[in-house]
């Protein structure tokens, strides 16, 4: 099935869930939040959230940055 | 400097200098910057994690939340929508309810968008944030802040990154003056003095980054503005002396030949 991640289109094995995901990408659930079809999920989701044919998923952290011009 | 602890929102620091975590040349340098500040409290921006490169380490890996109080903030947001998605995202990655709320109004300025600052805060704050918002040098804005619940207001001393120091120190004292919370002067700082010199007019703090990560030696500077906002709130809760036309003598009369 085919998912936006991070703006990127991914190839994704048919029933990973937002964990797997993360896992995956060798990503630490305990950095990052992750957005779902514009809708912030809570960590406790992650392992029972399944990802669809077509979501859109953001997994965000914090980097360096003061106040800093758009990328 | 023990007994002078900064409060905002029930939340008692240590350091009255705060640092961002930008344009250092990596993240052992950002680290031993920080050191150096003495700053308990460290700005970080929310961005996608990069999906296609994990080799990347993370900041966080260097700055341990234990220790520091991490600040996440809305920079590069242009919309009420984006900074209100971007703290909810920061709120959802981290630990607290903290966020520096930008709404910038121009790409060019970096100036903030004062209506949408006020408009995004009032969202946050009734979803349970603690706002601290990056704001104009204007005592009217930085007023209505306060009005809407945010419990310190930080107002910009120059253009982010510009390093001029305080453009306008009449309506930064009148901030000062009228504004009963504490007033975390953000952006603009050059080098040492102008952190000492926001300090003396009464700021209860000053953020900055690029002073300190665009120096020629970050860690240097960083303990240079150490010893500046130490000195300048020393010299605050001294009080200076007035400033007078005509020379007073030190030494006494009598007793000359």
């Amino acid at each position: 099935m085919h998912i936006q991640v991070n703006g990127e289109q991914r190839t994704l094995a048919t029933g990973i869930t937002v964990a797997g995901l993360l896992k995956d990408l060798d990503i630490r659930p305990d950095r990052v939040a992750v957005e779902l079809n514009l809708n912030i999920l809570d960590r406790s989701e992650f392992d029972g959230r399944s990802l669809q044919e077509g979501d859109r998923i953001e997994i965000i952290s914090f980097i360096g940055g003061g106040a800093w011009r758009r990328a | 400097m023990a007994d002078d602890r900064l409060t905002i929102a029930g939340r008692e620091f240590k350091s009255r200098l705060w640092v961002g975590t930008g344009k250092y040349k990596d993240f052992v340098e950002t680290k031993k910057a920080i050191e150096a500040s003495g700053a308990d409290v460290v700005t970080v921006a929310v961005r996608r994690v990069n999906i296609t490169d994990r080799s990347k380490e993370n900041l966080l890996d260097y700055i341990d939340p234990k220790k520091y109080t991490i600040l996440p903030n809305t920079a590069g947001c242009y919309t009420v929508e984006d900074a209100v998605r971007y703290s909810r995202l920061a709120r959802a990655a981290g630990v607290s309810d903290l966020v520096k709320l930008e709404v910038i109004g121009d790409e060019k300025t970096l100036f903030p968008d004062t209506a949408g600052l006020i408009e995004a805060a009032k969202i946050l704050i009734k979803e349970g944030f603690i706002v601290l918002p990056y704001t104009n040098d204007d005592p009217i804005v930085a007023k209505k802040l306060v009005d809407i619940g945010c419990p310190a207001v930080m107002p910009l001393a120059a253009p982010i990154g510009s390093g001029l120091g305080i453009r306008n120190p009449y309506n930064l004292r009148i901030i000062l003056e009228t504004v009963k919370v504490p007033i975390i002067v953000d952006a603009g700082v050059g080098t040492a003095s102008d952190a000492a010199l926001a300090m003396e007019y009464g700021a209860d703090a000053v953020l900055m980054n690029t002073a300190i990560a665009g120096a020629k030696d970050p860690i240097m500077m960083a303990e240079a503005m150490r010893y500046a906002v130490d000195a300048g709130r020393l010299a605050y809760r001294a009080g200076r002396i007035p400033r007078k036309l005509y020379a007073t003598a030190s030494s006494p009369i009598e007793g000359m030949l």
